[in-house]
């Protein structure tokens, strides 16, 4: 694929950014509160230069160093996700008429969007989500408004943090397909590689030449270097091994460290539940339906007709990794995780995924 | 007839009141909804009044409370307590933990003028409570949403979720993860919308306990971070310090109180 593979200074980062503007709002990675966030791009200045970015369980830090490179920390708390499955929205309106209810669908308005900088990990989740939101029997209206014209510019990962496991999972760090333009980052610009038409498209407007020994040799050695991760997962695959493990002591012993928070599945890419509500006027004269983000570390999210089915932590807990590394492989054909060490990073408690796994399946991370 | 409503007041600042008073147009909309037949702080005045919804602001603190919140509790179909101070006692509850009567000798000239009940206990801790919002103050949306339920006939939903999740959903930072701040949201009840994050603060709790508070768990994780353990039990030992668990995980790190 690197055949197919053209060079672009650093200078001509501003003008792939013009180009992508032409047709499309861009989202970028910015740092934005003490972390990288992807938000509206105004200009390649607003980029996270010279940040990198120090991940421990619990713990997120941004650094800067000399580097001049824009794209060379681990990601944050979120890439992609809300950007096409809402944190909450509204999904339909009524309003009470002298004909009877009258029922509005609440789409949001088409907008073209591009997002650059979008890793490996967040491509592998983009596709479990994909899956889920449209690829069912009931394609998900709002996730697809929003999917369909979606333009990517993935950027390969050169700094994965030490929480990172996509070589383990198998989706990283070199992203290998569902990009329309993919990045390689050097000191003095980018490997450019398309991957859609449309990528081709842009790649022509640009002012590239050809890559030369030596850049591509950079290139190949830092994808190598990329793909040396600390953390593992357990070697043979987990399809149908956690469920029979559902007795094991060790969700006991993570329940007592666990907070039931919420916040890895928060940050997790492919975690898709949510819960529904009304939201009526105060005059009852309508209301509103709203989705949001919900967590199967919530009360309600096990609530049937007033009683919890799964009371505690232990068995919140167990369902979570349960579901994402076992029965996902029932539903989905593949692991629920990608890989990206998010919920290791952003849990309060730094309860670390992989090695519970390790623990549970006995063997040594 | 239209619901008969009213908003009643006990030992608290006034804030959660302000929570009905601040909301503007809703609560002009809501006064052709309702009657308001008694809310002291917007000028109706009949507190024993009959009536089918009664807030409560404020903690039972005083002898004379406990009597009122009697009479009220007989006069009100439905009883909603509003706010931290009414729902687990408030920050005026931290004398729980002292000897009040010694610090009303120290501060008052003629202590044998305040009478005091030897602690300041929430609402439910004196006659029975229907719904339960918890805030300081409360979220003048949540009051609302529970207004409308009430009016359509149909019980009020409370939040059960963590502050994380609301956090999360606002896309804010997390100030416990990114800066070491001894952050309470993962142990807090939602509400609010995770405002103190947001303005890069970390959560003090004032919703009260989530249901599943891991609280052990949290403050050893503090303490992992270098928090004194003095200041662990202060981050516990504040707005809401005499409900569980949070008073408990409170003076397990106080050492022994009172």
């Amino acid at each position: 694929m690197m055949s197919d593979s053209t060079f672009l200074p650093q200078s001509g980062l501003a003008q792939l950014l013009t180009e992508l503007a032409a047709g499309h709002r861009i989202i970028g990675p910015q740092v934005e509160q003490g972390a990288v966030q992807y938000r509206s791009l105004q200009g390649a200045a607003e980029l996270p230069w010279g940040v990198r970015v120090a991940q421990q369980p619990g713990s997120y830090r941004l650094q800067r160093q000399g580097s001049e490179r824009a794209f060379a920390w681990a990601n944050g708390p979120q890439a992609l996700k809300p950007l096409l499955f809402a944190p909450r929205e509204s999904l339909w309106q009524v309003v009470k008429t002298a004909a009877g209810l009258s029922f509005s669908e609440t789409l949001p308005p088409p907008e073209r969007l591009a997002v650059i900088g979008v890793r490996s990990c967040d491509l592998a989740a983009l596709a479990l989500q994909d899956r889920h939101f449209l690829q069912g029997a009931s394609p998900d209206a709002h996730y697809a408004r929003r999917r369909e014209q979606l333009f990517i510019v993935a950027v390969n990962c050169s700094h994965p943090a030490a929480t990172c496991f996509c070589a383990a999972s198998g989706d990283g760090p070199n992203a290998v397909s569902g990009f329309d333009l993919l990045l390689d980052e050097l000191d003095e610009g980018f490997l450019l590689t398309p991957g859609s038409e449309a990528g081709q498209q842009l790649l022509a407007a640009l002012s590239v030449s050809g890559v030369t020994p030596a850049q591509r040799q950079q290139v190949e050695a830092q994808r190598r270097a990329a793909a040396v991760q600390q953390r593992t997962l357990p070697s043979s695959s987990l399809a149908g091994r956690l469920l029979e493990l559902a007795s094991s002591p060790r969700w006991q012993q993570i329940a007592e460290r666990c907070l039931a928070c919420g916040n890895c599945t928060a940050v997790c890419p492919t975690c898709f539940c949510h819960s529904e509500q009304e939201v009526p006027q105060l005059d009852g004269e309508g209301s509103e339906h709203l989705r949001q983000w919900d967590s199967c570390f919530s009360a309600g999210h096990s609530l049937l007709h007033g009683t919890p089915l799964r009371a505690d932590t232990a068995q919140r807990y167990r369902q979570w990794l349960t579901h994402k590394f076992d029965s996902w492989h029932q539903q989905f054909g593949r692991s629920g995780c990608v890989g990206c060490g998010r919920c290791i990073a952003w849990c309060p408690v730094g309860i670390d995924v992989t090695e519970e796994l390790h623990a549970l399946c006995g063997d040594e991370a | 007839m239209k619901p008969r409503v009213a908003v009643h007041k006990f030992s608290s600042c006034d804030g959660c009141q302000l929570a009905f008073i601040n909301a503007g147009e809703a609560l002009l909309q809501l006064a052709t909804l309702v009657d308001i037949v008694h809310f002291a702080e917007a000028g109706y005045a009949d507190e024993e009044a009959v009536v089918d919804i009664a807030f409560v602001e404020g903690s039972i603190s005083t002898p004379q409370e406990l009597e009122r919140i009697r009479t009220i509790r007989a006069n009100s179909k439905t009883l909603i307590t509003i706010g931290a101070c009414a729902t687990s006692g408030g920050i005026q509850a931290l004398r729980n933990m002292h000897d009040t009567q010694q610090w009303v000798e120290g501060v008052y000239a003629q202590p044998e003028v305040i009478a005091l009940l030897a602690d300041s206990t929430p609402i439910s801790e004196r006659v029975k409570v229907d719904f339960e919002l918890w805030g300081c103050p409360v979220n003048a949306t949540q009051l609302f949403a529970v207004v409308r339920s009430l009016l359509s006939g149909v019980t009020p939903l409370l939040e059960q979720e963590t502050v994380c999740q609301e956090c999360k959903r606002a896309q804010t930072v997390c100030v416990m993860v990114s800066r070491g701040e001894p952050c309470l949201g993962p142990v807090t009840r939602g509400g609010c919308g995770a405002l103190c994050p947001a303005v890069g603060r970390d959560c003090y709790a004032c919703f009260g306990a989530a249901p599943q508070a891991n609280t052990a768990a949290l403050a050893e994780q503090f303490a992992a971070q270098g928090l004194a353990p003095e200041a662990i039990a202060r981050r516990f030992l504040f707005i809401n310090s005499h409900s569980e668990p949070f008073h408990s995980e409170g003076k397990k790190w106080q050492g022994e109180g009172k």
